[in-house]
């Protein structure tokens, strides 16, 4: 117990810095991923075919193959087989490759989302708006947009939620978020090895992050509840 | 001269011929009525008035301006179509009013999206919000829905939501404000007070154009009646001549599974 006392302050620490690096993660991907699949989710629905079937294929990839799969590829591919090192050593190159993949992974799952919540709002709504002398960009601002985004809620919510602990998957080339940090202590680190209790503990951190998280969409969910 | 002049409008969605030949005109202040079948066209002529549709032929002018002529590329471009459209009205058998916002804010929206091109928009913000905002507050009084003004569609009764969207319509003062089924969607006993409403614009002699199944409103308030089938005009008249004295066959088939169902 004594022992556990000491240890205690150390790995918490350790834990928050990592967890600082998850969250970080977690934020840029948000912030890139929400635009970038709106841009994907227009291109799938495009008429012009050639660009609606190149997006498919690129949200067919991104969503069919493992995310951490893509890490390793993205990460590795332009050094060990092009020669070209593109994200620099150290933790902030391993953060920019992780942050692209995660960025590219998760606005093909969006935009799907978008997708779905765009054409679910009645055709009629756009027609409306036509007659009107409404601008395709005011419709879409004015109109649609709010009434989209009351639809996505519920599905984007569950994503966002992956997300948070989807992050562990950098681990994998090493980044130093959370989970490395709790492993860290199995190896040893700074006087401490072969504890398994940080690693476990690290659960407690997606928990209350996902709880706070839990409790703001749905208090969005809720104020987008004023109309039907 | 007529304020809207429909000549030889043909329309064909894959193979299926929809219109086929479609002329009629309309004096300022008339009403006409369009009648016949389902799957007979009249919507989608309608949605050709309204740009939501291109006609594949014809003309369309109002005001003998030509808004449309499919031989005029000058008249197809997409980015004129928009103020064309300006010059029609157009309420939808479902109303499709804005779900997220109040009933007074849907009269308003598109006035005031449309004031933010005026060149002295700026200038006169405040006083062009307020003149927005009257004329909303007096066409909803007009509709017999001062009360509802702050309420939210679904807040709302079928009745009352398609006087707000014919409120909607008149915001902009079309030249000719057109009606697609506007009591098909309603319960019975709530299509009285949007035909009371419609009424009264006949009175004030807005110029309309109404597809309908309501064959007594048709007949009452009518100057004009067409009755279409199978995507051809096939009878056109007072509505004299065409209740009373039908010259046509499939009108009278027609009338009469309505006088008699």
């Amino acid at each position: 117990m004594e022992l556990f006392m000491e240890q205690f302050p150390i790995v918490i620490r350790s834990l928050n810095v990592g967890f600082l690096q998850t969250l970080k993660l977690f934020f840029v991907t948000l912030i890139g991923a929400f635009p970038l699949g709106l841009i994907i989710a227009f291109g799938s629905m495009s008429r012009f075919r050639p660009l609606s079937y190149f997006t498919r294929v690129i949200v067919w990839i991104f969503r069919g193959t493992p995310l951490m799969i893509q890490l390793l590829i993205i990460y590795y591919f332009p050094g060990l087989v092009l020669h070209h090192p593109i994200w620099g050593g150290g933790e902030s190159g391993r953060f920019f490759a992780a942050s692209v993949s995660f960025i590219l992974n998760y606005a093909c799952y969006f935009s799907e989302i978008y997708r779905g919540g765009i054409q679910g709002v009645p055709v009629g709504q756009e027609e409306a708006g036509l007659v009107l002398g409404m601008t395709k960009s005011q419709i879409f601002f004015k109109v649609t947009l709010l009434q989209m985004i009351k639809r996505i809620v519920p599905p984007m919510s569950n994503e966002i939620i992956t997300l948070v602990k989807d992050t562990s998957l950098a681990r994998i080339i090493a980044l130093q978020e959370i989970i490395w940090a709790g492993q860290a202590f199995m190896k040893g680190s700074q006087g401490i090895s072969g504890a398994i209790w940080p690693l476990f503990f690290t659960a407690i951190y997606y928990l209350v992050c996902n709880g706070i998280l839990t409790l703001l969409l749905g208090a969005l969910e809720k104020k987008l509840n004023y109309f039907r | 001269m007529p304020i809207l002049q429909v000549e030889h409008i043909c329309k064909s969605f894959d193979r299926t011929e929809v219109l086929k030949d479609i002329n009629f005109s309309l004096e300022k202040g008339q009403v006409v009525s369009i009648i016949g079948s389902s799957g007979s066209g009249k919507t989608t002529l309608l949605r050709c008035l309204n740009f939501l549709e291109r006609p594949d032929k014809g003309v369309i002018r109002v005001n003998g301006e030509t808004l449309f002529d499919d031989r005029d590329p000058a008249t197809l471009s997409e980015s004129a179509i928009r103020k064309k459209r300006l010059h029609f009205g157009l309420v939808f058998q479902s109303f499709h009013l804005f779900p997220q916002y109040t009933a007074q804010k849907n009269v308003m929206l598109a006035r005031e999206l449309l004031a933010k091109e005026q060149p002295d928009y700026k200038a006169r913000k405040k006083e062009i919000q307020e003149e927005i905002r009257t004329q909303a507050q007096e066409l909803l009084r007009q509709m017999g829905l001062a009360d509802r003004m702050n309420n939210y569609p679904h807040q709302l009764s079928g009745g009352q939501c398609q006087r707000v969207a014919i409120a909607r319509a008149l915001a902009l003062q079309p030249d000719i404000l057109c009606f697609d089924e506007p009591t098909s969607a309603l319960d019975p006993e709530l299509t009285g007070e949007v035909i009371k409403v419609m009424k009264e614009l006949a009175e004030q002699k807005k110029t309309m154009v109404i597809v309908t199944h309501e064959m007594a409103f048709a007949r009452d308030v009518s100057d004009q009646v067409i009755f279409m089938d199978d995507g051809c005009v096939v009878e056109r008249g007072t509505p004299a001549e065409v209740f009373e004295y039908p010259k046509e066959e499939r009108t009278r088939q027609f009338l009469m599974r309505y006088t008699n169902g």
